[in-house]
C-alpha cells in the first residue's frame, strides 16, 4: 500500500534550469526508503517538496491518496501532524534560546495537540535514549549526537506516520553515527521513513528500498539488496565502486560479532 | 571533518567593567528618581549669586541668574532618561516591525525597504528630528521624543532585517515550519529571542545617541522648552560663560558622558549574560 | 635511515585545558602515515603544531623535530624556512583555502616563485609559467589554459582540491600534510583525489601525513596508522593490522562501526 508518491514532478528555483526532472517514485507504508545522491543531485530540493516547503511546477505529490497542497494552510496542518522531519546539522536545528522541553514539544503546541505535553516529552526523550532531566537543559549543553537524538524526539513526539530525514547522521562522528543509525532503525519499526543521504553505507544499513538520484533525475530505483548486488545504471555502478572499503582481514576476525 | 572548536561553557563571572556600567547608570537613574521628590532648590529659585563656583550651598555652582546647577542636573537626568527610553521605545517599535517585515517580504519589497533604510540613515538623525519638530510647529518634550524615535528607527530596522535574515537561514526555523508553527509564532518564539541580545546592544547605542541628540536639539532651541532643564539646554546657556564659569558646561557634559558610557557598558554586560547560546551554563 | 619527522612527548594545552597529551610518533622519509580520529581527538591540532601554526592561545611542549630542525620553540623565521622545503599542507575545504579573488594560475605561481628563488634558479615569468604547467599536469587537471585564468568559484570542488595539491607540491616539500582533504568532496571525487595523492607522493618520494576521520580512506592511503582519542594516541601500527585486528578497545569500536556499513553495502550480509 502506497503512503507517499511523486508523479512526474519537475521543480526549478525561479527561472533557472530545473533541479528536478520527471521524478516518479512511491513509498510503501511501513517501508524505509533511501534517497541517495551526491551534491547537485537535487535530493535536498526533493525533500523540501515532500515537506511542503516548496511546490512542484509540474506533476504532483500524493500522500495517502490525496494530493499534497502546500499552499492550503488547513491541509498542511493535518499533513504536519502525520509527517515530521529530522535535519542534518544538529547545531543549527535546535533553537539555542529554548529549553529542550520547549523544543521537543513544539509540534504539540503548534499543532494544538491534546494531552500532557510534559509527559509526552518525557516519553519521547526516553524513547531516543536520553534521561528526563535533559528536558530542563539548553541545547548548547549537549554533544552533536545527543542533539540529534533530541531532534529525533521532536520528530516522533506527535506520533507521525512518516518521518523524513535529511542527511540526519552525516554530521556525526563514526561511533556516534552507528548508535543514531540504530535509533533510526528502532523508530522505523513503528513508522514509514524516507532517508535522504549521500552516504550509501548508512542508507544500505537503514533502508529496504533505494532511489538513486543524479543531476535531477532518478537513475535507478528498487530494493536495496538488488541494487547493491547488481547496479544496472553506470552512475550507480561508479558510485558504489568509489566508496572506500575497509581492508579485509587475512583471516576472519573471531571478535567480529557479525 | 575538521575538529570543531568547542567553546567550553563560559564562566558566569560578571566582568568588573560591566559592573561599572551598572553603577554609572544607577547613579543617573537615582538622581532622576530623587528629583521627583527632592531637589536642593526649586528649579527657578534664584537662590544664589550669579555664576557661583561649586560650594557647600550650591554643589555644582549656579548659573547666570543665580539658579542652582545641581538641581538642574538632577532634573536633566530625569529628562535624559525619559527622552532616551522614549525615543528608543519608539525607534524600536517602528524599526523592529519594519525590519522583520522586510526580512519576510518578497524580494521586491525587501529590496525597497532596505533601500529606504539606507536612504533614511544617510540623513542625519538630527536633521530628521528637526524636520519632525518643524512639522509639529511647536517644540515640546513629546515632540522631541517622537522626532528622535523616528530618526532612530531606520538604523534599528536595518539591523533587525539583517539579524532576522541570519536567523531565518537556520535549520530550527525549517524545523519549526515542519512542526506546523505559524509565522507569527516563529517571529515571537524563534526570531525575537535570538536577535534580542544583539539588538539590545544596538538599542543601547541608540539610547546614547538619542540622549546626545536631545541635548543637541535643546542646544539648538528645538528641545523641551523652559523651564525644563535638559543637559543640552544647560550646555547652551553655559556657552557664553564657558571661560569665566567652565563648570556650567563641564558638569552637564560630564553627566551626558556618564550616562552614555554607562548604558553601553551595561548593554555589553547584559548581552554576555543573556546570550542564548551561553544560557544555563 | 633517520626519521623525517619525530614527535616526542608532545603536549598541547590552553590555559585551562589539555588538548593533546604525551603524543609520540615518527614518519620516515617517503612513508605514508595516517592519523585517524573523531572530532576533538586533537588530530588537526597536531598537524598545526608540526607546521608551527598553532593559535597563540595553545601552548606546545615536548619535541617536534622536522628535517633535523626543532619546531617547538623555534622562531617565526626558522619556521618560515621550514614551511615549503620541509612541509606543505592541504586542507579540508579548498574553497576557503584558496584566495577567491586571485586567478588559480597566480595562486600556484606564488609558491613556485618562492621555491625558485630559494633554489637560486631562474625566476623569470617563462620559467615560473613552465613549472605551473608542469604542476597542473602532475595533478591531472584538464584544460590548463582555462584553469590558469579561472577563479576558485568557477571550478568544481575536486578541481579546487587539485589546485591546492599543486600549490603544496610547488614547494617540493619532504612532508605533505593532508588534513581531511577529501571530507568536503563527493564520494566519486574523493576516490580520485585519494588515488592522486597516493600516486604523487610515491612518484615524488614525499612522505605523507594523512589525517582523516574515515577509517576506510586512511586504510587506502596509509602504510602505518595512529588512532587518536581525546588528545592521546590509543594505537599505532601497520594499517593492515590496526584496521583488521585492532588491540585497543576504542579502535575496535571504530573498526566494527566502519565494517558494519561495509557489510550493509555487501547487501545486508
Amino acid at each position: 500500500m502506497t503512503l507517499l508518491s511523486m508523479e512526474n514532478v519537475e521543480f526549478a528555483y525561479g527561472k533557472a534550469r530545473p533541479v528536478l526532472k520527471d521524478i516518479s517514485f512511491s513509498v510503501p507504508r511501513g517501508a524505509n526508503v533511501g534517497l541517495v545522491g551526491e551534491s547537485g543531485s537535487g535530493k535536498s530540493t526533493l525533500l523540501r517538496l515532500l515537506l511542503g516547503l516548496d511546490s512542484p511546477q509540474k506533476g504532483r505529490i500524493l500522500f495517502d491518496g490525496q494530493e499534497l497542497k502546500a499552499r492550503n494552510a488547513g491541509y498542511m496542518r493535518r499533513y504536519r501532524k502525520r509527517v515530521q522531519a529530522v535535519f542534518q546539522d544538529p547545531y543549527s536545528s535546535l533553537n539555542p534560546a529554548h529549553r529542550i522541553l520547549r523544543i521537543v514539544t513544539e509540534p504539540l503546541r503548534s499543532l494544538k495537540l491534546p494531552g500532557d505535553h510534559r509527559q509526552l516529552a518525557r516519553d519521547a526523550i526516553e524513547a531516543v535514549g536520553l534521561t528526563p532531566d535533559t528536558l530542563e537543559r539548553f541545547p548548547h549543553e549537549f554533544s552533536g549526537g545527543q542533539r540529534q537524538r533530541i531532534a529525533i524526539a521532536r520528530a516522533i513526539i506527535a506520533r507521525p506516520e512518516l518521518v523524513l530525514a535529511d542527511e540526519a547522521v552525516s554530521a556525526l562522528d563514526l561511533s556516534t553515527r552507528v548508535r543514531v543509525v540504530d535509533l533510526f532503525q528502532d523508530i522505523s519499526q513503528a513508522m514509514t521513513m524516507v532517508f535522504v543521504s549521500h552516504d550509501m553505507g548508512v542508507v544500505a544499513a537503514l533502508c529496504d528500498q533505494l532511489v538513486v538520484l543524479d543531476r535531477g533525475h532518478i537513475v535507478e530505483a528498487g530494493p536495496t539488496a538488488a541494487i547493491l548486488r547488481a547496479p544496472s545504471h553506470p552512475y550507480t555502478q561508479s558510485l558504489l565502486a568509489s566508496i572506500p572499503r575497509m581492508p579485509v582481514p587475512a583471516h576472519p576476525n573471531p571478535q567480529d560479532p557479525r | 571533518m575538521s575538529t570543531p572548536v568547542t567553546t567550553a561553557p563560559r564562566r558566569r563571572r560578571t566582568n568588573p567593567i560591566h559592573w561599572l556600567g551598572f553603577v554609572l547608570v544607577g547613579v543617573i537613574v537615582l538622581a532622576g528618581l530623587v528629583s521627583f521628590v527632592w531637589t536642593p532648590y526649586a528649579l527657578s529659585d534664584m537662590a544664589g549669586g550669579r555664576l557661583e563656583a561649586p560650594n557647600w550651598q550650591h554643589w555644582a555652582g549656579t548659573d547666570r541668574l543665580g539658579r542652582d546647577l545641581f538641581t538642574q542636573l538632577m532634573i536633566g537626568a530625569r529628562i535624559a532618561l525619559v527622552v532616551g527610553s522614549g525615543a528608543v521605545a519608539i525607534g524600536a517599535a517602528i524599526g523592529i516591525t519594519t525590519g522583520v517585515l522586510a526580512a519576510f517580504a518578497t524580494r521586491f519589497f525587501d529590496d525597497a525597504l532596505a533601500a529606504l533604510f539606507d536612504i533614511l540613515i544617510a540623513f542625519p538623525t538630527l536633521l530628521i528630528a528637526m524636520l519632525v519638530v518643524a512639522a509639529r510647529e511647536e517644540a515640546s518634550l513629546g515632540t522631541a521624543i517622537l522626532a528622535l524615535g523616528i530618526g532612530l528607527s531606520p538604523v534599528v530596522g536595518r539591523v533587525t532585517r539583517i539579524l532576522t535574515k541570519r536567523i531565518l537561514s537556520q535549520d530550527y526555523i525549517t524545523a519549526a515550519r515542519v512542526s506546523g508553527t505559524s509565522w507569527p509564532a516563529i517571529v515571537f518564539w524563534h526570531i525575537l529571542p535570538n536577535i534580542a541580545p544583539f539588538l539590545g546592544v544596538n538599542l543601547a547605542l541608540q539610547f546614547g545617541l538619542a540622549v546626545m541628540a536631545e541635548a543637541s536639539l535643546s542646544y539648538l532651541g528645538l528641545g523641551a522648552p523652559p523651564p525644563n532643564a535638559s543637559w543640552g539646554r544647560m550646555l547652551q546657556e553655559a556657552q557664553s560663560t564657558v571661560y569665566t564659569a567652565p563648570w556650567g558646561a563641564v558638569l552637564p557634559g560630564l553627566a551626558l558622558f556618564t550616562l552614555v558610557i554607562g548604558v553601553n557598558l551595561l548593554a555589553d554586560g547584559l548581552r554576555d549574560r543573556f546570550d542564548p547560546t551561553q544560557r544555563g551554563a | 635511515m633517520s626519521d623525517l619527522l619525530r614527535v616526542d612527548g608532545l603536549c598541547l594545552a590552553t590555559a585551562d585545558k589539555s588538548l593533546v597529551e604525551d603524543l609520540s610518533f615518527t614518519i620516515a622519509p617517503g612513508e605514508r602515515f595516517g592519523v585517524i580520529g573523531e572530532s576533538g581527538s586533537g588530530k588537526s591540532l597536531t598537524a598545526l603544531a608540526i607546521t608551527g601554526l598553532l593559535p597563540r592561545a595553545i601552548r606546545p611542549s615536548g619535541q617536534i623535530s622536522l628535517a633535523g630542525q626543532q619546531v617547538v620553540g623555534a622562531s617565526e623565521r626558522q619556521l618560515a624556512a621550514l614551511r615549503g622545503p620541509a612541509v606543505a599542507t592541504v586542507f579540508q575545504e579548498p574553497l576557503t583555502a584558496l584566495d577567491p579573488l586571485m586567478p588559480l594560475g597566480r595562486q600556484i605561481a606564488l609558491p613556485v616563485q618562492r621555491r625558485l628563488k630559494r633554489e637560486g634558479a631562474d625566476t623569470s615569468r617563462t620559467a615560473v609559467a613552465r613549472d605551473v604547467r608542469l604542476l597542473l599536469d602532475q595533478v591531472r587537471l584538464p584544460d590548463p589554459d582555462r584553469l590558469i585564468h579561472a577563479f576558485p568559484h568557477q571550478v568544481s570542488g575536486g578541481q579546487r582540491q587539485r589546485v591546492a595539491i599543486a600549490m603544496a607540491l610547488a614547494c617540493r616539500p619532504q612532508l605533505l600534510i593532508a588534513d581531511e582533504p577529501t571530507t568536503a568532496l563527493d564520494v566519486t571525487t574523493q576516490a580520485e583525489i585519494v588515488k592522486l595523492i597516493t600516486a604523487l607522493v610515491d612518484e615524488l618520494g614525499i612522505a605523507l601525513l594523512f589525517i582523516s576521520h574515515d577509517l576506510a580512506v586512511v586504510g587506502q592511503v596509509a602504510e602505518r596508522v595512529m588512532v587518536m582519542r581525546h588528545g592521546r594516541a590509543v594505537e599505532t601500527g601497520p594499517a593492515a593490522k590496526v584496521l583488521t585486528a585492532p588491540d585497543d578497545a576504542y579502535t575496535r569500536k571504530l573498526v566494527d562501526a566502519a565494517r558494519r556499513f561495509d557489510t550493509a553495502l555487501e547487501g545486508r550480509a
